[in-house]
């Protein structure tokens, strides 16, 4: 037996690629998930704003995966939930386990990779001191108070600003924590402006940019206090300005990383500055026929990009069993001054229907700027933003009509300041 | 003149609302963001989001919602009424947990199926 489509990872990425290849006409579709149903990291996320850009409302997080998971319910795509997904191979074999059916190797004709990633550890950033209960990453948290029911702490300080770590400040504090500060080791903030001030502000939560965790202290195991000292411009902490804070509970939000052994396993080209595979334009890997998208290919900040990005590559996956296409040489995409990273970062023009979208992260604040993408030294089209930071994922769309003029094999893509 | 972050959307719109003018709000980029802004200054509003307790499903936590904004000043007694709710499964999406909470003319509603 072989599948269509075999789609590994049934949350946001999975649930929209899935569906797409369905409207494509693939209908020996397989989704294979590990946790015991559909949704991903949705269902933990119960604060609302996910869909504004989807679905033109405001829903929450099991909401929004809810009306992906309605959709499939009127297709013949089959889910597989409670079952890990262990390798999958350069020939389209997926190998997984389950409780019910042991250990089974499926064949596919092509694969979505919709992995989704995983938050960054103590251990990721070497926090010194003691090593006590009550250390958690504010995913965790989030999943214990959310889901499981259990609440993490009563004092909280939460290091690292990113949206989780702001959105489980007003969770802890509405379910009676005292959050006695968010602190922040960049002089900006990691997550969006909106949960600075609905997540923050709203509570009188002290946010300390430039600041660290340097030191945990502990008492019969449990977290007692934790150390706070503000940090030069290399990051350094600055000796003399130590807070102490008397706190139960640590939150971790530093960070997510593409969660991507699969990928390596199946000896997929990788970006290290993503952490994700390389994709074509269609997000197609450097394996034909496997494909990647969402979070396990660069981290976005809003859901609904997530969506739109998985139902292209659902898509492209229907195209590639349905209407098999010679390989072609593709054109790159690099980043100039400014850029950290461009998805995609390959680019084949003639599979381009109108615009091709480009994905990417600017790698500092930038106001009144000028987005530029060149061949060479040839403009090709330029882009004003009024504010960009790290924090929010850019995106522009560049006219078929205008790559179809590149001389060279490279489009680089930069900001100037205006 | 108040400067406000416009909170509907994550485009995050720097607004100005000049109280003494009507409450006109500059600096928003669509409607949506006008109103936010006259309301942030007369009577901000919130929905909130939050759990009540469940029995018999896969979760012991079942995810609620107000059906609209509610005054910012009553988040907290909301989330006290809800301590007393607990809920058996099955639940559906949409699902009213509690009517007119608070006085609020808002419901609490369910936002999973469990």
């Amino acid at each position: 037996m072989c599948y269509d489509l075999i789609v590994v990872g049934g949350g946001p990425a999975g649930l929209a690629a899935a569906n797409s290849a369905y409207e494509k006409g693939l209908r020996n579709i397989l989704i294979v998930e590990r946790d015991k149903e559909l949704g991903g990291i949705l269902n933990q996320c119960i604060h609302n704003g996910f869909g504004l850009h989807r679905f033109k409302e405001e829903l929450t997080g099991p909401e929004y995966a809810h009306r992906f998971i309605e959709m499939l319910k009127d297709t013949s795509v089959q889910v597989m939930c409670d079952t890990m997904v262990l390798a999958v191979t350069e020939n389209k074999e997926v190998h997984v386990i389950n409780t019910e059916k042991g250990y089974q190797v499926l064949q596919a004709k092509a694969v979505i990779l919709s992995m989704g990633c995983r938050e960054r550890t103590r251990g990721a950033i070497a926090i010194p001191g003691a090593r006590p209960a009550g250390v958690f990453t504010a995913g965790s948290a989030q999943r214990y108070l959310n889901m499981e029911g259990y609440m993490v702490g009563k004092r909280v300080v939460i290091l690292g600003s990113g949206d989780i770590g702001l959105i489980m400040a007003r969770r802890m504090t509405l379910e009676g924590a005292k959050v006695l500060a968010c602190v922040e080791v960049m002089p900006y903030s990691g997550g969006l402006m909106r949960n600075i001030v609905q997540c923050l502000q709203d509570y009188d939560i002290p946010l300390y940019l430039s600041h660290t965790v340097t030191d945990i202290q502990q008492k019969d195991g449990r977290l007692s206090h934790v150390t706070v000292s503000k940090v030069d411009e290399s990051r350094n902490p600055i000796p003399g300005t130590e807070m102490e804070f008397d706190c139960d509970t640590l939150l971790l939000s530093v960070g997510l990383i593409p969660e991507n052994e699969l990928t390596r396993g199946a000896g997929i080209r990788m970006d290290s500055r993503t952490n994700g595979a390389v994709v074509f334009e269609n997000m197609e890997t450097s394996i034909p026929g496997v494909f990647a998208c969402g979070n396990v290919v660069h981290v976005h900040d809003l859901v609904d990009y997530v969506s739109q990005e998985s139902e292209k590559a659902g898509a492209a996956a229907a195209d590639f069993v349905l209407n098999p296409k010679e390989n072609e040489s593709a054109l790159q995409l690099q980043n100039g001054f400014g850029v950290s990273y461009t998805v995609p970062q390959q680019v084949r023009i003639s599979r381009i229907e109108k615009n091709l979208e480009v994905f990417f992260r600017v790698r500092q604040v930038f106001g009144q700027s000028v987005i530029e993408a060149k061949d060479g030294e040839n403009l090709i089209c330029s882009f004003k933003r009024e504010y960009m930071t790290p924090g929010e994922m850019q995106q522009i769309r560049l006219p078929r009509v205008m790559l179809d003029k590149v001389h060279g094999n490279a489009v680089t893509i930069s900001v100037k300041e205006a | 003149m108040k400067e406000l972050v416009c909170i509907v959307c994550p485009k995050g719109c720097r607004l100005r609302v000049d109280e003494e003018n009507g409450y006109q709000v500059s600096g928003n980029s669509c409607l949506r963001g006008a109103e936010y802004g006259k309301n942030e200054i007369l009577n901000p509003t919130r929905v909130l989001t939050s759990t009540v307790k469940l029995e018999g499903g896969l979760y012991r936590r079942c995810p609620v919602k107000t059906s609209a904004a509610v005054p910012k000043g009553k988040l907290f007694d909301i989330i006290q009424a809800l301590n007393t709710v607990t809920l058996t499964a099955p639940v559906s999406v949409g699902q009213v947990v509690l009517k007119n909470v608070c006085g609020t003319g808002a419901d609490v509603i369910a936002t999973k199926d469990l």
